[in-house]
């Protein structure tokens, strides 16, 4: 049994202790905003904040998760994940949108951690979250745009 | 019917030249693999007399470790670690950050854990994401990429470049460090360095008994 909290709320999982994290908060918790797109850490459309830091779910072991904090997309907050969210609705990110949940996930901890990042902040944070629809122009101006409404 | 008769003992004969002329090229070749799986033990250079030959002789044995792809990779000599036999460039791009860690947002620790993940469902060359509580990059001056395994050995012994160790800290660092003996260890789908990291740590303390001598190239 892991008992973990999943976007503030404690929840417990029975299975497989290997199952990817990925599986039972989609799966199990019915949280789909996750995504799945490759299964091997290569694509970040499964990001989500463990224990504050982003990681990729869909190789994460839920056993590794036991007494650990599990934010998603559904449940991300604060300052941070407000100004990106005003951003990219600013810009109108998203194209077919299949990886800006795991985008997003990246760009909150980004600013959770660099307040107001350099382009190279940028890609060296985003470089891991594959888009193909190729909306990285513009994720890289809404990041911007929500480092400059944070500073005000 | 006589022709048939005489092309069947001409194949037969060409059959058999042919299988003999490749067992020996073949057996060298399985003779090359195990030795390249396995390390020599450090008592069986004992019988190479010139103290300064049998620590060269000791070094080189452990360069089969120390050149090993899977030390190599995460001795990159940029800021970007190398991943796989072929020792390509890591994917995603991964840079070194503060630490050897990563940088702020895309840290090792975003993909790597504690310990190798088995994947499922993926291509054949593609069995697990590997992973340790110390995984990190060597800092730049321990680079090893491009490098001889004489330019190699004058660098590890260069408190300069071998994070201040001690002679005796290298020895202990090569045998027992958690992170090196990863390479044993390396997860499925990946060639573990040879020998045992035991074997190893002997042969570099022979080597460093010996006066840690260096090959010239």
């Amino acid at each position: 049994m892991v008992t973990f909290t999943l976007n503030g709320q404690e929840r417990t999982f029975d299975g497989d202790p290997d199952t990817p994290l990925l599986w039972v908060i989609r799966d199990f918790e019915k949280l789909t905003g996750t995504k799945y797109g490759c299964g091997i850490a290569q694509c970040g459309a499964c990001t989500v904040h463990l224990d504050g830091m982003p990681h990729r779910s869909c190789i994460l072991p839920i056993s590794v998760v036991e007494g650990s904090e599990v934010i998603t997309i559904e449940g991300v907050s604060g300052k941070e994940a407000e100004a990106i969210k005003t951003a990219w609705a600013g810009l109108d990110v998203p194209q077919c949108g299949y990886c800006q949940s795991g985008q997003i996930m990246s760009a909150v901890a980004l600013l959770q951690m660099v307040p107001k990042p350099t382009d190279a902040d940028i890609d060296g944070a985003m470089t891991g979250n594959i888009c193909r629809c190729a909306t990285y122009h513009r994720i890289r101006a809404a990041i911007h745009n929500a480092a400059n409404s944070m500073e005000g | 019917m006589n022709w048939k008769l005489a092309f069947t003992g001409v194949a037969a004969a060409c059959l058999f030249v042919g299988a003999g002329m490749a067992l020996s090229p073949v057996s060298v070749a399985q003779d090359a693999q195990a030795d390249a799986r396995t390390l020599k033990p450090a008592a069986s250079f004992q019988s190479i007399a010139s103290e300064q030959e049998r620590s060269v002789a000791l070094f080189q044995e452990a360069g089969k470790v120390i050149q090993h792809p899977r030390c190599v990779n995460c001795h990159p000599a940029t800021d970007r670690p190398l991943q796989g036999a072929s020792m390509r460039p890591h994917q995603p791009p991964v840079f070194r950050g503060d630490g050897g860690m990563g940088l702020p947002g895309m840290q090792c620790t975003t993909c790597h854990g504690a310990e190798n993940i088995p994947v499922v469902g993926q291509a054949d060359t593609i069995k697990s994401i590997p992973g340790n509580p110390a995984w990190h990059l060597a800092p730049i001056e321990m680079a090893w990429e491009g490098k001889t395994l004489g330019q190699i050995c004058q660098q590890i012994k260069d408190p300069a470049r071998n994070g201040e160790m001690t002679m005796d800290e290298l020895v202990e660092h090569m045998a027992h460090d958690e992170l090196v003996g990863w390479g044993w260890a390396p997860g499925a789908g990946r060639e573990p360095v040879p020998g045992t990291q035991a074997e190893f740590g002997e042969l570099i303390d022979a080597w460093v008994k010996t006066g840690a001598a260096c090959p010239t190239s």
